[in-house]
């Protein structure tokens, strides 16, 4: 019987290989982004709703400011809310 | 210089529905008796608000797309201001992306609207890639 640690492997096990992030607006060309369209900008909240850091979401940082700028309009707008429980 | 704008306002649920229709108007010939061109109207309807707004849960949203001197904006959001029969508004300047989103989405809903859309997606035929018969290089004799 061989003990885990005397098992060896030829190529290097790949350990939480992380998908390259990248920001969906830039790779689907859209450039204005809608603050009529709540249901979209529900991709860019969490459950709190707050807006979540470009880190999570991948968004360059051109089109964080306009999500920020759109959910701020949608919140004005009590298209969505300003605080939020459960909200997804 | 003339700037396409767009404004949203919210109206309480307390207005019946001439009223609703005069506050419309009232805004429409503010805009209209000021040389403002105006390109598209929306009317929500009555909507649910995703918090409440002077202790209301609903409002009649409408929405007004119009090309107008800069000044006119100010004017514009006075009378806002002092009527108390809306909850909220926004007004935002348009820019060329977000004038070209519009337009397109109108053309959509425009389309849906007339007919369903008949989006038949041929198979992308395949080109036969073209074989040139070139003669081989042979040397001549």
């Amino acid at each position: 019987m061989a003990n885990e640690s005397e098992i060896k492997y030829l190529t290097p096990v790949a350990v939480n290989t992380q998908r390259k992030k990248y920001c969906r607006f830039k790779k689907s060309g859209i450039k204005y982004i809608d603050y009529k369209d709540a249901d979209f900008l529900l991709k860019f909240v969490n459950e709190q709703g707050k807006i979540l850091p470009r880190r999570i979401t991948g968004t360059s940082n051109k089109y964080q400011k306009k999500v920020a700028q759109a959910v701020k309009r949608a919140r004005h707008l009590a298209l969505m809310p300003y605080v939020a429980d459960l909200l997804k | 210089m003339v700037k396409q704008y767009e404004t949203v306002f919210i109206m309480t649920p307390v207005l019946s529905d001439q009223q609703i229709k005069e506050t419309v108007k009232k805004y429409q010939s503010l805009l209209a008796d000021n040389k403002a061109e105006i390109v598209f109207e929306h009317n929500w309807g009555m909507k649910k608000l995703a918090y409440p707004i002077q202790k209301k849960t609903t409002g009649f949203y409408y929405l007004i797309e119009f090309k107008s001197e800069p000044a006119l904006i100010a004017t514009l959001e006075t009378a806002y201001k002092r009527d108390e029969k809306l909850l909220r508004f926004l007004t935002i300047v348009l820019d060329k992306h977000s004038i070209a989103y519009n337009e397109k989405k109108r053309a959509n809903g425009l389309k849906s609207q007339q007919a369903k859309k008949q989006e038949v997606k041929e198979a992308p035929i395949i080109k036969e890639v073209p074989v040139i018969d070139e003669p081989l290089n042979t040397e001549e004799n």
